[in-house]
C-alpha cells in the first residue's frame, strides 16, 4: 500500500510527487496517458511569471511569487534549462497605461521585485523590435522562461530515482474509501493509498466527484500557439505581453529557452476536454495580434503550431483544499501553474502535515538529477571523452537539432523513460527542428523498437492507437 | 589539409567527386551521413532516371550505383555515417561519427552537395489535431522502400509534385487506397508522365485548386477536410468536404538544406534558398562550390550530375590555380522569370543559364538584355513548366 497516490503526471503532480519523495513515504504517480506531461504541461507559454498579474491576496498570487523565487534553484537541481529574460507588458494608449500602473501596484502588493514602468528610449533599448505604436510598458526583470515538459520529466524522474512509482496508461475510473484508506481503480488495476492528491488537470473535477466533492467544476480553455524557427529566436529579448483581459494574459511573443520564437496563446472557452485541435481562426488571430506587438516576425519561418487546454476552475483561484480527510484537491491550476508548481508542492506537503502525515526527511534523498541536455552543451573535448566510452554519442540521428543516438537511448533508459516518438521528442528535441522529424523519425522508430523489444510497426507516436505504421509491406524487410 | 572535401554522397556529390578525379586531382574526401552512398536515390525505386544521361530508364538505386561503382573503382575516399556539424569561411570542417567522434578537417576547397529537405505540415499551419498518420511524402517513401513498413491504408495526398505522384502509385501498389491528390494551384507541378503513370493509370482523382484545411483524428488520422481555393489560393467557404482517411501525405515543397552554407558565411539567393553562384557553381566564398538540389531544386537527377560535373571540373581548376575571374556580371530577372542559375557570370566564356518561370505560360518571348540593350530574343510556343519553389 502507498502512503500517497498522486493522480496526474503534469508539472503540478510531478513537483508534488518529487517533494513527497524527499520524505519517508511510499509515493506513486498515476497517469492516464502513455507518458508524463501530456496535458497543459506540454502546451503552454513556458513562462515563469513575475507575479504582477494574479489578483492580490489570492492563492495564485502568493504561490506565483513564491514559485518565481524558487524556480531558478529548482531548475538547477533538476538539471533543466532556465533563463531570466524579463517580461514586458506593452501599452499603446492612455487606457493601457492606466492598466500598466494597476499591474505595477498589484505586483508590488504581491511582493514582486524590480517592477517599473519604462517608456521611450529606455523601452526600445530593452526591446528594439517592438511595434513603433508601443507607447509604454511594465518591465518585470524577474520574469523567466523554461521548458515545462522538461521540468515535468525531470521532476518525475527525480521522484522515481528517490523511490516513487510511476504507473502510466492508468486512467482512474473510481475511488473508494475503505477502512480509512483509498482504493483507486483503473478497471484493470487497483492501487491502495492512505492519501490521494488530485492533480488531474482538466479532469480534476471528475476525480473530486468520485469521492463526493462536487463543490467546483473545471472547464478547458483552449490556447493556440505558433512556433517559429530558431533563426527568429532573437527577435525579442524579453517575453512581450499585451495588457491582460479577463480571458487571460493575451497573446505574447517570446523567445523559448531553446532558442525558438513562440507566439500565442489565444483564449477560448471550450466544452470538450479531449479536443486539442488548432483552428484556422485561432492561428490567424495569433498571427495578427503577434504582428501588432512586434515588428519583423517572419511568419514564413513557422515550423509548427499546437494547442493546449488550460484547466480553469470555477472559483477563479487555485483550488487546493482537503474536502474529505486524506484527499487533497490541487485543481484549477491554470496560469500561473507552471510558475507556482514548486510552491504548490511545498503548500501541499504542509497540508498533508496538517493531516498528521509524518514528514520524515529521507536520509538518502537526492534532490539532484543529471541534466539530460548535458551532452549537447559540453565542449568538443568533453564530448569526445563520452564518445570514446559510448560510440552512440558520435552518431547524429536528428540532423536539424544535432541529436545523437546516445542521447535518444538515454531518453529511453532514464527515468521516466520515453516509450514513443513524442516521448523521445520531448526529452531530446529530436524531431523538433526544421524538418519536424521528416528525416529522422524512421530511425528513431527503429531505436525505440530495439530498446523496448517491440516490433517496428507497433511503435506509436504517443501510445494507444497512434501507431506510425500499419503493417509490414508485402515484401517487408526483416528489421 | 585535404584538397577537395565533398559534403554529401548523393548523386551530386558522387558526380562531382568523379569529375574532380578525372580532372587530375586525387586528394578527395566524400563525407556522407547515411550508412551508404546514393542519397535520396536509394529510396527512389521507381524508374525514369538517366534517360538524358545514359539513354536508359534506370531506377534510383541503379542510377546511383553507376556513380558509386566509379567512386569505388577510382578508390575515392569516403566517410560514411558521418555528419558535418560546421564549416567555417576558412574551410575548416567539423564532423562527427561513431568511430572517430568529433573531428575537424581543413580543406583547400569544398563542394556543398547536401541536397534538400521536405516542407513539413507545421510550416503550412494546417489546423486541426496532431495525430499519427501525417507524413511528408519522402518520409513515407523511406518507411516503405527502406524499412519495409506501410505507413497507412487510406491516403489523401496534398501536393501534386513528383514525390506526391510517385507515392500515390507506390502506396496503391502496396495495397493502400489513395482517395485523392489535392493540388493548391490550378495546374499540377509534376511531370506530365507522372500524372499519367501514377494517377490516371490508377484512377486516382486529381483535385486542382484544392487544399487541406483541417486534419481530424484523436490518435491516428481519421479524415481531412479539403476545400476548393479561389484565385488568391484562399479556401472557399461552402466547398469544405470531409474525406475519411487514416493518412495524409504532404508533397508541398523541397527546401535546399543550407544550414552549413550559412555557417560558412556564403550568400544565399532568397528565391532559390540556395547559394548565389557563378557559372562554375562557385559561391561567394572562393573555393567553396555548390551543386545539386542544395543549390536549387532540380527536376531530373540527370541535370544534377551535369551540374556536379561542371562544379567538379571547376574545383580541379581552382586547386591547380588555373582559371581567372575576368568579369563580374550579375544576372537580374523580371519576376516572370523567378530565378536563374547561375546568378552571376565571372569568366569570359559562353555560359549556360538555367531558369525557372513564375507562372506557366504559352507563346512567350524570352528577352535577354545587357543593360538597356536587347542582345537576344526568342519566341517559345511550348508550355514552360512550373516547379514548386521553396
Amino acid at each position: 500500500m502507498y502512503d500517497v497516490a498522486v493522480i496526474g503526471a503534469g508539472v503540478v503532480g510531478a513537483m508534488i510527487a518529487r517533494k513527497l519523495s524527499s520524505f519517508d513515504l511510499k509515493v506513486c504517480i498515476l497517469e492516464r496517458e502513455h507518458d508524463v506531461a501530456m496535458g497543459a504541461s506540454r502546451a503552454n507559454s513556458a513562462i515563469v511569471h513575475a507575479g504582477f498579474d494574479a489578483k492580490e491576496k489570492s492563492l495564485k498570487a502568493r504561490l506565483n511569487v513564491e514559485g518565481s523565487e524558487m524556480m531558478e534553484k529548482t531548475a538547477a537541481e533538476l538539471g533543466v534549462k532556465y533563463k531570466r529574460n524579463g517580461s514586458l507588458v506593452i501599452g499603446f494608449n492612455a487606457e493601457d497605461k492606466v492598466m500598466l500602473y494597476e499591474l505595477l501596484e498589484r505586483g508590488k502588493t504581491n511582493g514582486v521585485r524590480g517592477l517599473r514602468i519604462v517608456e521611450g528610449e529606455e523601452l526600445f533599448s530593452i526591446e528594439p523590435n517592438l511595434s513603433k505604436d508601443v507607447a509604454c510598458a511594465l518591465y518585470a526583470p524577474t520574469g523567466a522562461i523554461m521548458c515545462p515538459y522538461e521540468l515535468t520529466v525531470a521532476a518525475v524522474g527525480n521522484a522515481m530515482d528517490n523511490g516513487a512509482d510511476l504507473k502510466l496508461d492508468f486512467e482512474v475510473k473510481s475511488i473508494s474509501r475503505i477502512d480509512g484508506r483509498y482504493e483507486i481503480c483503473s478497471g484493470t488495476e487497483t492501487v491502495k493509498s492512505r492519501f490521494v492528491i488530485n492533480a488531474a488537470g482538466v479532469y480534476s473535477d471528475k476525480i473530486a466527484k468520485m469521492v463526493g466533492d462536487d463543490s467546483f467544476t473545471v472547464h478547458p480553455r483552449r490556447g493556440e500557439y505558433i512556433l517559429l524557427d530558431k533563426e527568429c529566436g532573437n527577435l525579442v529579448n524579453t517575453t512581450v505581453f499585451r495588457t491582460p483581459s479577463k480571458m487571460g494574459k493575451g497573446i505574447l511573443v517570446t523567445p523559448t529557452v531553446d532558442g525558438n520564437l513562440l507566439l500565442g496563446p489565444t483564449s477560448e472557452d471550450m466544452t470538450d476536454k479531449e479536443d486539442k485541435s488548432t483552428s484556422e481562426f485561432g492561428l490567424s488571430k495569433v498571427i495578427r495580434e503577434a504582428g501588432e506587438n512586434v515588428c519583423g516576425i517572419l511568419f514564413n519561418k513557422t515550423i509548427t503550431s499546437f494547442c493546449g487546454l488550460r484547466a480553469v476552475g470555477s472559483t477563479g483561484d487555485f483550488i487546493i483544499n482537503t474536502p474529505i480527510p486524506g484527499f487533497v484537491n490541487v485543481a484549477g491550476i491554470e496560469s500561473p501553474g507552471l510558475t507556482a508548481s514548486p510552491a504548490i508542492a511545498e503548500y501541499v506537503a504542509k497540508l498533508l502535515e496538517e493531516q498528521c502525515v509524518e514528514l520524515n526527511p529521507k536520509v538518502d534523498y537526492n534532490s539532484r538529477r543529471a541534466p539530460m541536455h548535458a551532452f549537447r552543451e559540453a565542449d568538443i573535448d568533453e564530448k569526445n571523452e563520452i564518445i570514446k566510452r559510448d560510440e552512440t554519442y558520435g552518431r547524429i540521428i536528428c540532423r536539424c537539432e544535432e541529436i545523437t543516438e546516445g542521447e535518444i537511448i538515454a531518453a529511453i533508459r532514464t527515468n521516466p523513460g520515453a516509450r514513443d516518438l513524442d516521448g523521445v521528442k520531448r526529452r531530446t528535441r529530436a524531431q523538433m527542428g526544421r524538418c519536424q522529424g521528416g528525416f529522422c523519425s524512421p530511425q528513431i522508430v527503429e531505436i525505440i523498437s530495439r530498446e523496448l523489444g517491440i516490433p517496428y510497426e507497433e511503435v506509436t507516436k504517443f501510445g494507444g492507437n497512434s501507431r506510425i505504421n500499419i503493417s509490414k509491406t508485402k515484401g517487408g524487410a526483416d528489421i | 589539409m585535404t584538397d577537395v572535401v565533398i559534403i554529401g554522397g548523393g548523386p551530386a556529390g558522387m558526380s562531382a567527386a568523379v569529375a574532380v578525379y578525372e580532372s587530375g586531382v586525387r586528394d578527395i574526401l566524400i563525407i556522407e551521413r547515411d550508412t551508404s552512398l546514393g542519397g535520396i536515390l536509394q529510396q527512389c525505386i521507381h524508374n525514369g532516371f538517366g534517360l538524358h544521361r545514359f539513354g536508359e530508364e534506370l531506377t534510383g538505386p541503379e542510377y546511383a550505383w553507376k556513380y558509386e561503382k566509379r567512386v569505388r573503382e577510382l578508390g575515392i575516399p569516403v566517410k560514411l555515417g558521418t555528419t558535418v556539424l560546421d564549416i567555417t569561411p576558412e574551410k575548416v570542417i567539423t564532423a562527427t561519427n561513431a568511430e572517430e567522434g568529433i573531428f575537424t578537417i581543413k580543406a583547400r576547397s569544398v563542394i556543398l552537395a547536401m541536397g534538400c529537405r521536405e516542407r513539413p505540415r507545421g510550416a503550412l499551419n494546417i489546423a486541426g489535431s496532431r495525430p499519427a498518420g501525417i507524413y511528408s511524402a519522402g518520409t513515407a517513401q523511406k518507411y516503405i522502400n527502406m524499412k519495409g513498413y506501410l505507413p497507412g491504408k487510406e491516403i489523401v495526398i496534398l501536393g501534386s509534385g513528383d514525390i506526391g505522384l510517385i507515392m500515390a502509385r507506390r502506396m496503391t501498389l502496396e495495397g493502400a487506397k489513395v482517395k485523392m491528390v489535392c493540388e493548391l494551384m490550378p495546374y499540377s507541378s509534376g511531370l506530365a508522365r507522372n500524372i499519367r503513370q501514377c494517377l490516371d493509370d490508377f484512377d486516382i482523382p486529381l483535385r486542382l485548386s484544392h487544399t487541406v484545411v483541417e486534419i481530424h483524428g484523436k490518435e491516428r488520422v481519421e479524415g481531412v477536410t479539403v476545400a476548393q481555393v479561389d484565385e488568391n489560393r484562399k479556401p472557399i467557404l461552402g466547398t469544405y468536404e470531409f474525406v475519411p482517411c487514416d493518412t495524409l501525405l504532404l508533397s508541398v515543397g523541397l527546401i535546399p538544406e543550407n544550414e552549413l552554407t550559412k555557417k560558412a558565411g556564403i550568400k544565399l539567393d532568397p528565391i532559390t534558398n540556395g547559394a548565389i553562384v557563378d557559372e562554375n557553381r562557385e559561391t561567394s566564398v572562393p573555393g567553396i562550390f555548390a551543386c545539386g538540389n542544395v543549390l536549387h531544386v532540380h527536376d531530373l537527377v540527370d541535370f544534377v550530375s551535369e551540374e556536379a560535373e561542371t562544379a567538379g571540373k571547376a574545383v580541379a581548376e581552382y586547386i591547380s590555380g588555373a582559371g581567372d575571374n575576368m568579369s563580374l556580371i550579375e544576372i537580374e530577372t523580371d519576376g516572370k522569370i523567378r530565378y536563374t542559375v547561375p546568378q552571376r557570370i565571372t569568366r569570359g566564356d559562353d555560359v549556360d543559364v538555367f531558369f525557372r518561370v513564375g507562372v506557366a505560360a504559352r507563346n512567350v518571348r524570352i528577352n535577354v538584355y545587357s543593360g538597356e540593350k536587347l542582345v537576344f530574343s526568342q519566341k517559345k510556343r511550348a508550355l514552360l513548366q512550373v516547379r514548386w519553389s521553396a
